[in-house]
């Protein structure tokens, strides 16, 4: 069985980061686009330390009979690797946007200097 | 001017030694055509060198890699209304005096793209060292398999374009090390490929950008790309092109 210990700190650590995240909502500092996994991460978290009945139930689907707290960590990891590999994709994608807009920018210019209208050079 | 409106596009970072001279054999080479330099963020005067002597620049804000300079090259054209683009490294190694000879096959019709190869036979003169030799060989013998042709040197970053390999280019071009993963590209989404065989230089100023620690991410970058490139879908262009 989970120690209370456990459950309280567990409990108050889910809180703290769901009141973490809201306040960063809050102030502009999130888009609610990146909020959303890490409050899934924060609920999930909560409803696990809080319900202790229901993670000693889960440690016995998969297997972890000395210590149910073990899920805990488990989950957490789970969730942490979601949010980096969430992040990964968006870095990707801002990467590519990022090499796009220079290479429109770099044709943008090009066609801004140009003389206007102008016949180009043959050979330039 | 007559025939095709015809584009040279060179990539360049920090070339000021060579570009003078890549961009005057250019234009002395071959007639009538615009040599297109894509500057990607260079440190040093290569920009007002390459203007100096006539040549369009495109000056990149920031270093995007070659693949992603040589695709604003591919874009530029394609905006400009090009009909055939080649692409030459703008540290030399690529001797303009070929160009003719790699446009041949376009001006038959027979090809999208071609690849100005140093193993096409063997008479070429160039010998890398082992493992840089076997890079090309495996790298050549995957596209080959996965591409369904014979392919001889897919790092070879020396290429002529039709139209339609200039629109595939400027649509889809890898940012960094993009010459392999490209051509497969190519292969798989219909572009005619021929292979001329070509002669290439030993780099006369600047270093080669390939050091150990980057090699061994150019290789298993390059082959997930290969892996992943032959796992996507691209749509084949024989129907746009007649």
């Amino acid at each position: 069985m989970t120690p209370v210990r456990v459950s309280i700190v567990g409990v108050l650590a889910s809180v703290l980061l769901i009141l973490v995240v809201l306040e960063l909502v809050r102030g502009r500092r999130l888009k609610e686009r990146y909020a959303l996994l890490w409050l899934a991460t924060g609920v999930v978290l909560l409803v696990l330390s809080a319900w202790r009945g229901g993670l000693n139930t889960i440690a016995g689907w998969v297997g972890v009979t000395s210590y149910p707290p073990a899920v805990l960590f488990a989950v957490a990891t789970l969730f942490i690797l979601l949010v980096l590999l969430h992040y990964s994709t968006v870095i990707s994608k801002l990467t590519d946007e990022n090499v796009e807009l220079a290479q429109r920018l770099a044709l943008l210019e090009e066609r801004v200097g140009r003389p206007p209208s102008g016949p180009r050079s043959p050979a330039g | 001017m007559t025939g095709p409106r015809t584009v040279a596009v060179v990539p360049a970072f920090n070339e000021s030694g060579a570009i003078g001279r890549v961009v005057g054999e250019i234009r002395a080479a071959r007639f009538g055509i615009d040599v297109v330099v894509v500057d990607d963020a260079s440190t040093d005067d290569t920009a007002a060198v390459a203007e100096a002597l006539g040549a369009t620049v495109l000056r990149l804000p920031f270093n995007v890699g070659i693949g992603g300079a040589v695709q604003t090259g591919f874009r530029y054209a394609v905006e400009e209304g090009y009909e055939r683009a080649v692409r030459l490294d703008g540290d030399g190694q690529h001797d303009a005096a070929e160009i003719g000879r790699l446009f041949e096959p376009l001006e038959r019709g027979e090809a999208d793209l071609v690849i100005g190869s140093r193993f096409v036979d063997g008479r070429g003169s160039y010998r890398p060292p082992f493992a840089r030799r076997l890079g090309i060989r495996v790298f050549a013998r995957l596209v080959s398999l996965l591409g369904g042709q014979q392919v001889t040197d897919t790092t070879s970053g020396f290429i002529a374009l039709d139209r339609a390999g200039i629109e595939l280019f400027a649509r889809e071009y890898p940012h960094d090390y993009p010459e392999v993963e490209a051509t497969l590209v190519a292969l798989r989404s219909g572009l005619r490929l021929s292979q001329v065989q070509v002669e290439m230089r030993e780099r006369e100023t600047g270093a080669s950008s390939i050091t150990f620690i980057r090699s061994l991410y150019y290789i298993v970058k390059v082959l997930l790309a290969l892996l992943v490139a032959s796992l996507r879908r691209y749509p084949r262009l024989e129907e746009a092109r007649r």
